[in-house]
Formats: C-alpha cells, structure tokens, sequence
C-alpha cells in the first residue's frame, strides 16, 4: 500500500510501471485495475484555466489509509497505489491516480471504484478554480457517482 | 483548563481570515459549542469537522490538546 500526495506533475502510467517493478508480485497478480482522474478545462457552464488544491497535511493520508484498509476488508487486495496531485494544477494534467492489484479482475475493478468515491466523499483535499474570466471560485461540492 | 487548536481549511478558511488558532477552556464542551463560542453564530448547516484529523459529529466532547478543524465538504479526485 502507498500513498503520494505530490505538489508537482507526474504521469500516472510512470508511476504505475515504477510501482509494479519494485513489487514482489510477479506471478502472483492476474489483475490490475486503474483509475485516472485528468483535470478538465470546463466546469458548470464555464472555462477553467487552472486550479488549485489544498489539502489537509496528515488527515489526508489517515483517511486515505482508512479507505484501503476497509477495501482490503471487503475485497481480495494485494497491492494498492493512490497518487494525488496539491498545488497548482492545469487542464490536462492528471488529478489523481488509483491502482489495485489483485488475483482475479472482479477485486480489482471494484476495490479501485470504491476507493475512488470513498477518496471523492472523505479525503480532506478542496479545489480553487481560476476561470477564463480570471475570477476564482471554490468548488462547492463533488459529483456524486458519475 | 483545557487548550485546544483550531483550524479552519478552503473557502472556511478565507471567510474567517484565518487558518488557525489556539483557544483555552474551563470545560470541556462540544466541537459546535467551540464554534459557537468562538464565532458567535451558528455552524454553517454543510461544515464538516474533524478532531484529531477523524471525522466527528458535532456534538463530540473536546479534551485536552485536541486538533479540531472545521471545513467545507470535500472536493479533491
């Protein structure tokens, strides 16, 4: 299990290579789920030109670990990988990063969702959006499961 | 006595002009009671709050050295 809150860029699918190298899993995974959230460059009817994200340093990871643990009560896990981008953020640049790792595709397909709307509703992390207009706003409160 | 910090995250944060503050009390009181004795008027009806970084409800029970934060609802992923 890792966890990375990272203040700047990174590319999700490097991230995913670099974590399966150093696993001793070789052999023993039949499947790896992925989720990969992108920032957009709109949002309720506006143009977003960047944003940015605060997070709350240590609950944050408390929660984060919550959530995989509970996941791993639910499902068959072997290794789980959550990268999150803070800071300042542009369209296109990859927000968050799931990844499970599993025997069989059903734990992973389902464990990486439900960590993804459990990391949605309780992860301590708020998004300021900078319009095209220039005026900033905060983002009031996430979509449900879309 | 009982001290407690407090802090205050995104859009919270800005309406109070502050992130954070320390506050000494006799009792111990809850967490809506802290923002009711701090702010002087009610909790916004969306505030989440957390003691010690775990989500609690608002009728939680301060102790000594607590970490309370009060925050909008959350928007990361």
């Amino acid at each position: 299990m890792t966890i990375k809150i990272v203040d700047s860029v990174f590319d999700p699918f490097l991230e995913i290579q670099d974590f399966q190298t150093q696993l001793a899993l070789n052999g023993k995974f039949g499947a790896t789920s992925i989720f990969i959230g992108t920032m957009r460059d709109f949002n309720e009817g506006d143009e977003v030109h960047a944003m940015t994200l605060e997070h709350y340093e240590g609950m944050t990871q408390k929660q984060l670990e919550k959530i995989i643990t509970t996941a791993k009560d639910k499902w068959t896990i072997l290794e789980a990988l959550i990268v999150h981008r803070i800071g300042d953020i542009l369209p296109s640049e990859p927000i968050v990063l799931i990844a499970i790792w599993s025997v069989h595709r059903a734990d992973a397909f389902e464990a990486c969702r439900y960590i993804m709307e459990e990391l949605k509703s309780n992860a301590p992390f708020w998004k300021r959006e900078t319009l095209s207009s220039h005026q900033t706003r905060w983002v009031l409160k996430n979509t449900g499961s879309k | 006595m009982i001290t407690i910090t407090l802090h205050y995250f995104a859009s919270l944060r800005e309406q109070i002009g502050r992130s954070q503050e320390t506050l000494t009390l006799a009792d111990s009181i809850t967490v809506l009671d802290v923002w009711q004795y701090v702010h002087q008027t009610p909790l916004p009806d969306n505030t989440l709050i957390a003691v010690n970084m775990e989500y609690v409800e608002r009728m939680h029970y301060i102790c000594d050295g607590d970490e309370v934060a009060f925050f909008p609802p959350v928007t990361g992923g």
